[in-house]
């Protein structure tokens, strides 16, 4: 059976699995479909949060991140994971005594305003869409490889899937389908992570054998891989070089930005108790942190293997692998499956027969490249998000397990992007249209517009997608910014202070503008590519790029919030006794809709 | 009536007591969440650079592996601690 059958198989399976299990829990109950989470065992919660949480940035793309920058991009695994801290201690267990289903409900009632409501719903889905973006170019690199056609035939392909699987609806609401979902997710991404670890380091954890010894010469993996990188004129694996001012703001950025998705927060709206909201966010961290802590190790290990496959005579000195290697070994195989996506591309510049791949920047290689007659590194393109992707097809793993790899990537992007896709167009029309233009709207009405915003949020994302204004990762990491910078203060203002409704609406969008003002000063009006007058290589404020100014959007909007809040009424004794009871667990009962 | 307005005077009091005690808590919490992370992580990692582990120095451990098994830690502490303390001032659901 050819590889191509075979990840048509485990796709096609998995998609089976999701289907069976929706259409199974649906007929069990109605009312599980609409209180996703309520009444389900904090541990299960925590799974489910985890797979609708962990998407195409923390699967396809995280790894090919770090893989690439080394210990600089450390900053995704602590910013992404301790947003739970913040998310258990701050935000969880108030939100569930609250009891209401959705985050622009609790700021419209807390504020006692329409307006901050309203105010709340256009953040969600500034944020939500630009996290769309980001999982359509992880669909585009996952459909185009799998079905083995360009990247943007892969994306629009993919978004067809997409808006079916949105559209196919309550899917994402069925915890049971995303704990399948989670199961898929995982394996896909530790088997492969297991095989490589024990390949190279003999330990089977992989998050061990990160700072295990490399199997074949005895040294320290990380110190192995230092040698190898640096002997090519990259910089040092585990050193730091980037600023560290952006550095800490951009972990910062992501940190408060988990704390502010909405899709996470209403997880923990409809746990059966307050304290059950405590433990929920634990064993969501749980659950992701089995593929965060792997992850580091996928993307050291990757590194590894992808440089000594270039060289595969033992460095410089041994040459470098020769185009007709690439043709007809089949270790290389991977490289001709890839080339077809047109995100992997070589090109034997000097004419000898071989291809060069090492940093033609680096000033310290212009001598040896001289001597050996190379005419600049010769790995023309290798897109970071393919990495994990094709991480087993580099480590020669047999076929099954890149057809689970496959149908992992696919389970993390699907899920997220149908997940957000609902968010938006529930967004839409209950709480926009239904909650404030028109009130009497028919049921039917309101259906067809959520449908509509569906629609126009994909075609949006898709768009935007061809285009990209970064990594998948990178983009998603936009997204956190502008949750960071809106919701995460407006909440916790809400819960912590007694700032009123004028001020929080001022904070939220204040905050919300500076934001996305400076992500469209660096990377475009509207993502749309050519429009920026200042790059992330060279940002307007110092060091601080784009998609770390969520932290600075984030203190903004609490410094205009409390200087607003300060210059108006307080708040009416009712709200006063409403944050009150928020505080104290005493008397939570069941979540209930308006 | 006496009666029933010290009562309350004493809840709105021992609720107080309450939420003092969980933002203590909280605030320690989040300076481990701190350290750790910016701390150990990014900033202080020059001053943990003599002490090795696995070709590379403690530094890095904390950056990508240490800190989040610490954050998880905290979060079941946190858990743990608050379901206490809501037992301690008789304010948990039944």
């Amino acid at each position: 059976m050819d590889q191509f059958t075979i990840n048509l198989l485990f796709v096609g399976a998995s998609f089976a699995l999701y289907i069976g299990i929706a259409i199974w829990a649906r007929a069990g109950s109605t009312s599980e479909f609409y209180a996703a989470g309520r009444g389900v065992h904090p541990v299960t919660n925590g799974m489910a949060t985890a797979a609708d949480w962990m998407s195409a940035a923390s699967f396809i793309s995280m790894a090919g991140l770090i893989a690439f920058t080394g210990y600089d991009n450390s900053t995704f695994l602590m910013g992404w994971t301790g947003g739970y801290v913040l998310l258990a201690l701050l935000l969880a267990p108030y939100l569930r005594k609250f009891g209401k289903f959705t985050v622009s409900e609790f700021i419209g009632d807390r504020f006692y305003s329409p307006t901050a409501r309203v105010v709340a719903v256009i953040c969600l889905i500034v944020a939500s869409t630009t996290y769309v973006i980001g999982q359509m170019t992880g669909v585009g690199v996952a459909f185009g490889r799998f079905l083995e056609v360009s990247n943007t035939a892969g994306l629009l392909i993919g978004a067809c899937v997409v808006f079916a699987y949105a559209v196919f609806g309550g899917m994402k609401g069925v915890t049971y389908t995303q704990v399948a979902q989670y199961c898929v997710l995982i394996m896909a991404y530790t088997i492969p992570a297991i095989f490589i670890s024990l390949q190279l380091t003999g330990n089977p954890v992989p998050a061990l054998g990160l700072f295990g010894d490399h199997a074949a010469s005895g040294e320290p993996l990380l110190a192995k891989l230092d040698a190898i990188v640096t002997e090519l004129g990259f910089k040092e694996y585990t050193a730091h070089h980037s600023d560290t001012f952006n550095m800490v703001l951009f972990t910062l950025s992501l940190m408060i930005g988990t704390a502010g998705l909405p899709h996470v927060i209403m997880r923990f709206f409809t746990v059966p108790k307050v304290a059950d909201a405590r433990w929920s966010a634990g064993w969501a961290l749980v659950f992701i942190a089995l593929l965060y802590l792997t992850a580091p190790a996928v993307g050291a290990m990757a590194r590894l293997n992808i440089t000594e496959m270039m060289w595969p005579n033992g460095g410089i000195e041994g040459g470098a692998v020769t185009v007709e290697q690439i043709e007809n070994d089949p270790k290389y195989d991977w490289m001709a499956t890839w080339q077809k996506t047109g995100l992997l591309a070589w090109e034997d510049k000097n004419g000898d027969g071989a291809i060069q791949y090492y940093n033609d920047k680096s000033a310290e290689l212009q001598e040896t490249a001289a001597a050996n007659g190379w005419a600049g590194n010769e790995l023309t393109k290798f897109n970071r998000d393919i990495l994990v992707l094709a991480n087993p097809e580099i480590a020669n793993l047999p076929g099954w397990v890149i057809g689970l790899v496959a149908a992992g990537g696919l389970a993390a992007a699907l899920s997220t992007a149908a997940g957000l896709l609902l968010a938006i167009s529930s967004a839409v029309s209950h709480d926009l249209i239904k909650g404030s233009i028109n009130p009497n709207i028919s049921e039917k009405g309101e259906l067809l517009s959520a449908r509509i915003a569906m629609a126009v949020a994909i075609a949006v994302a898709t768009y935007l997608g061809l285009n990209p204004p970064g990594f998948a990762a990178q983009t998603v990491a936009l997204a956190f910014g502008l949750a960071a910078a809106s919701i995460f203060p407006a909440l916790m203002m809400g819960i912590f202070t007694k700032v009123n409704n004028k001020g929080a609406v001022a904070g939220m969008v204040a905050g919300l503008v500076v934001t996305l003002i400076y992500i469209f000063l660096h990377k475009g009006w509207l993502f749309i590519p050519g429009t920026n007058s200042f790059t992330d290589a060279d940002p307007l404020l110092g060091t601080i790029k784009s998609t770390s100014f969520g932290a600075i959007g984030a203190m903004v909007n609490f410094a205009v919030a409390f200087a607003v809040s300060k210059s108006s009424a307080a708040i009416p004794a009712e709200i006063e006794e409403l944050v009150e009871s928020v505080r104290i667990p005493r008397g939570a009962g069941a979540a209930q809709d308006h | 009536m006496a009666d029933r307005t010290t009562n309350a005077a004493e809840v709105a009091e021992a609720d107080k007591g309450y939420w003092a005690a969980n933002v203590r808590i909280i605030l320690v919490s989040l300076v481990i969440w701190a350290v750790v992370s910016f701390g150990f992580g990014i900033l202080l990692r020059p001053l943990l650079s003599g002490i090795t582990v696995g070709g590379t120095d403690l530094g890095f451990w904390f950056a990508q592996q240490g800190s989040i098994l610490v954050f998880l830690g905290l979060i079941f502490f946190y858990a743990f601690r608050m379901n206490k303390l809501d037992r301690e001032y008789g304010v948990e659901e039944e």
